[in-house]
C-alpha cells in the first residue's frame, strides 16, 4: 500500500510541473502584450515599458518561468532599485486590474467556493446514493420508474435555469429568504445558511440526478454477481447483502466520479456563483477573463487544475482502500 | 426423526418473460436421506440449478413463480415467510457454487467472509468466531489457516478457494449441502481432492448432499441416488448402480454413450445429436423425442404426440419413455450400454 502511494505522489508532482509549464506558456501565448494590459486609460509608451521591466516581462521566457515558480514557493520582488514591490510566498502574481496581489484575491474567493462545493457535495451524495440504491432494489416497479423520471428531468435542467427559477420564486416573489449576500459561516452562520441553501440545492439537483443513475446501474450490476448469491446463501439479511456486499462492490466508479466532480467544483462553480452573486473562484476566473487580467487567469487555472490533480491521487488511494486487488499491482 | 431430510414434490419453477413463460423446472419430485448424496445430472438449461436454487429460496426475481412442495427437516418451505427461509440458509442448508472466485466477495478477506457466516446465525464473539473459522479451515485442508484468513480470494488458488467455500458452507454444520457443479471450474487433479474432501466431511458431519453435475464420472464416484433432468423435467430416477447398469431412457443412454471409454476399440465418441429444447415452447410429446434416435420404434408416432409419464421400472427406479421393456433391452444390447444379461 505504501509504495503505491509514494508512486502516486511522485506522479502527481510531475503532473503539477507539466501543468505549471503549460499554464505559464498559455499566459504568454495570448495574442496581446501583457505589459500593455497593465496600464490604465492614461497610457503612454513610457509607462508600458517601465511596467514591462518592473514585472520582468523583458526577460527570456525560461527566466520568467523560474521567477514565477520561485514566487509561488519563496515569494518574489518586482522591480529594482527604489521602486520595488514585495510579493510574499505563495505569490501568484500581481493583478493590475484590481491593484491587488492575486494570492489575496484567491484567498478571499476560495472559501466561498469551498463551502458551496462541499455543501452541494454532501447533499447530492446522500440523495443520489440513497435514491439510487432504493431504485435498484425496486427495479421496474413504480418507485423505480418515478425516481428515474425525476432524475431525467433533474439531469436535463441546466443549473442557470434551476438557479434563476429558485431565485425568482423563493427570493424575489415569495420573499422566503433574503437576497443572497455571502458572509463567512464563522461571522454570521444564519446569513451564511440563508445565502447558501439555494445555491447548494440548485447545484445538487443536477449532480444528485447523475449519482442516482450511476448508483442504480452499479447496484443492478453487482446484485447479479455470484458473490451476492453466496451472501444470500449464507443467510444474510437482504439489507446487509445490499449494504455490505453489493454497495461496496459497486463503490469504485462512484468514488471516482465523486472525487472528480468535487474537484471540478472546487475550481469554481461558475454559473451558480454568478446566479447567486457568490464571490467565489469561478466568478473570479470569469471576471478575470472578461478583463484580460492575465495573472489572475493563470492563477485560477493553476488552482483549479491542482484540485483536479489532488483529487486524482485521493481517488487512487481510496481505490486501493476499497479494492485489495489494486494494492498489489 | 425421519430418515428423509429433504423431500421435494411436484416442484415447478416458471419465469414470465417477454417471449413467453419459461418452464425452467416442471413437476420435479425427489427425496434425499440424511447423510446420503443425490446427484442431479443434466446439460446446461435442464433446470438442475434452478430447482436447487428454488429449494434454497434463492429464486427471487420478480417474474418467477415457484409451486409445489419442499419439505425440509419437517418444515414446508414453499410459501413460508422468506425471513424464516433466510434463517435456515447457511445454518441448516448451505450451498456451494461452480466458480469459487466469483462466488467469494473480492473485497473482503477469507476470514471476514467466514466469520460473517458464523455470526449471522449465532451470537459469537469475534475471537470465538475466528477460532471456529480457523478450525474449519484446518479441517478442509487449508495450510497455515491463521495466515490465510487475512488474505483475499484473489491470493488463493482455485482449489483453495473451493475449500474456503466448502468451509463457509459447512461451518454451521448444516443438514443439507447443495453443491452446484463444485468441481467444474477446477483442474482435474484438484477435482478429485475436492470430491474426496466432500465425501470425508459428509461422513463426519452426516450431511445430506445434493450434487449438481453434468459429469457422470463424478456421479459414479459420489452419488447414492441419481436424477437425470432434461428440459426441466426428471426423465429418469434411480439408485446409482441401477442407473449405470440398467438405464431405461434414451437420454440417459446418450449420456452414458458419450463418456470416453478407455477399454473399447472405438475411438469415436457417440454424442447426442441436436440441441436441448427451448424451455418456452416445450415439445408436445416427450421432451427428448426431437433428439431421440429410437422414437420410430414406438408405434403411431406416440413419442411426438403424447408425453410419457415418469413410470416405475422398479420400486426405486422410474423413467419417462414409451419404449417397452423388450425394445429397451434390445437397444442397450446393440449399443452396448449398461449391463445386459
Amino acid at each position: 500500500m505504501f509504495p503505491y502511494i509514494i508512486r502516486r505522489v511522485m506522479l502527481m508532482i510531475f503532473m503539477l510541473f507539466v501543468l505549471s509549464v503549460v499554464t505559464f506558456l498559455l499566459f504568454n501565448a495570448v495574442p496581446t502584450d501583457p505589459a500593455m494590459l497593465t496600464c490604465g486609460k492614461t497610457c503612454t509608451p513610457q509607462i508600458v515599458e517601465a511596467n514591462r521591466i518592473r514585472l520582468g516581462l523583458d526577460q527570456p521566457l525560461p527566466f520568467q518561468y523560474f521567477e514565477w515558480i520561485k514566487g509561488i514557493f519563496v515569494g518574489r520582488t518586482y522591480g529594482s532599485g527604489t521602486q520595488t514591490f514585495d510579493c510574499s510566498a505563495p505569490c501568484l502574481g500581481y493583478s493590475f486590474k484590481n491593484g491587488e496581489e492575486v494570492t489575496i484575491m484567491i484567498k478571499q474567493a476560495l472559501p466561498v467556493t469551498m463551502w458551496l462545493a462541499l455543501g452541494a457535495f454532501i447533499l447530492w451524495m446522500s440523495f443520489g446514493i440513497g435514491s439510487g440504491i432504493y431504485a435498484a432494489n425496486r427495479k421496474g416497479k413504480w418507485q423505480d420508474r418515478t425516481i428515474m423520471a425525476i432524475t431525467l428531468i433533474g439531469y436535463s435542467l441546466p443549473v442557470f435555469l434551476i438557479g434563476l427559477m429558485m431565485l425568482i420564486f423563493v427570493i424575489v416573489r415569495a420573499h422566503l429568504l433574503p437576497y443572497p449576500d455571502y458572509v463567512s459561516p464563522f461571522e454570521n452562520p444564519l446569513q451564511f445558511l440563508q445565502t447558501m441553501i439555494l445555491p447548494w440545492i440548485s447545484l445538487a439537483i443536477l449532480y444528485a440526478a447523475y449519482y442516482t443513475r450511476l448508483t442504480r446501474s452499479q447496484m443492478l450490476e453487482t446484485m447479479s454477481e455470484d458473490f451476492i448469491r453466496t451472501a444470500r446463501a449464507k443467510g444474510l439479511p437482504e439489507k446487509r447483502v445490499i449494504r455490505k456486499h453489493a454497495f461496496r462492490a459497486g463503490l469504485t466508479p462512484i468514488v471516482t466520479s465523486a472525487g472528480m466532480d468535487l474537484a471540478g467544483l472546487l475550481g469554481g462553480a461558475v454559473i451558480t456563483e454568478y446566479v447567486f452573486s457568490l464571490p467565489g473562484l469561478g466568478r473570479l476566473a470569469i471576471d478575470a477573463v472578461k478583463d484580460y487580467d492575465l495573472p489572475t487567469i493563470t492563477a485560477t487555472t493553476l488552482v483549479a487544475a491542482t484540485f483536479i490533480i489532488i483529487a486524482n491521487i485521493v481517488v487512487d488511494v481510496l481505490y486501493a482502500a476499497i479494492d485489495p486487488r489494486v494494492r498489489l499491482s | 426423526m425421519s430418515d428423509v431430510i429433504l423431500s421435494v414434490k411436484n416442484l415447478s419453477v416458471e419465469f414470465a418473460t417477454e417471449d413467453g413463460v419459461v418452464h425452467a423446472v416442471d413437476n420435479v419430485s425427489y427425496e434425499v436421506k440424511r447423510g446420503q448424496t443425490l446427484a442431479i445430472v443434466g446439460e446446461s438449461g435442464s433446470g438442475k440449478s434452478v430447482s436447487s436454487l428454488a429449494v434454497m429460496g434463492l429464486v427471487r426475481s420478480n417474474n418467477a413463480t415457484v409451486t409445489g412442495e419442499v419439505h425440509f427437516g419437517g418444515q414446508e418451505l414453499v410459501g413460508l415467510d422468506p425471513e424464516e427461509v433466510r434463517k435456515l440458509r447457511g445454518l441448516k442448508m448451505a450451498m456451494i457454487f461452480q466458480d469459487p472466485l466469483s462466488a467469494l466477495h473480492p473485497f473482503y478477506t477469507i476470514g471476514e467472509q467466514l466469520i460473517e457466516a458464523v455470526q449471522v446465525h449465532e451470537k459469537v464473539s469475534d475471537g470465538d468466531a475466528r477460532a471456529r473459522v480457523k478450525t474449519m479451515l484446518d479441517r478442509v485442508g487449508i495450510a497455515s489457516a491463521e495466515q490465510r484468513m487475512d488474505e483475499y480470494p484473489h491470493q488463493l488458488s482455485g482449489g483453495m478457494r473451493q475449500r474456503v467455500m466448502i468451509a463457509m458452507a459447512l461451518i454451521n454444520s448444516p443438514e443439507l449441502l447443495i453443491a452446484d457443479e463444485p468441481t467444474t471450474a477446477l483442474d482435474v487433479t484438484v477435482q478429485a481432492q475436492i470430491l474426496e474432501l466432500l465425501r470425508d466431511l459428509q461422513k463426519e458431519f452426516g450431511t445430506a448432499i445434493v450434487l449438481i453435475t453434468h459429469d457422470l464420472g463424478v456421479v459414479a464416484d459420489m452419488a447414492d441416488d441419481v436424477m437425470v433432468m432434461y428440459g426441466g423435467q426428471a426423465v429418469e430416477q434411480a439408485p446409482v448402480r441401477e442407473l449405470f447398469y440398467q438405464p431405461q431412457m434414451p437420454y440417459t443412454w446418450g449420456l452414458l454413450a458419450s463418456i470416453p471409454q478407455m477399454h473399447t476399440s472405438s475411438l469415436k465418441l457417440d454424442p447426442i445429436p441436436g440441441t436441448p429444447p427451448s424451455l418456452i415452447n416445450l415439445p408436445v410429446g416427450c421432451v427428448f423425442a426431437p433428439r431421440c434416435t429410437h422414437k420410430d420404434l414406438v408405434a403411431g408416432g406416440l413419442c411426438l404426440t403424447t408425453r410419457p409419464d415418469l413410470g416405475a421400472v422398479s420400486d426405486t427406479h422410474a423413467s419417462r419413455c414409451h419404449l417397452n421393456e423388450a425394445q429397451r433391452i434390445e437397444i442397450r444390447r446393440s449399443r452396448n450400454i449398461g449391463k445386459v444379461d
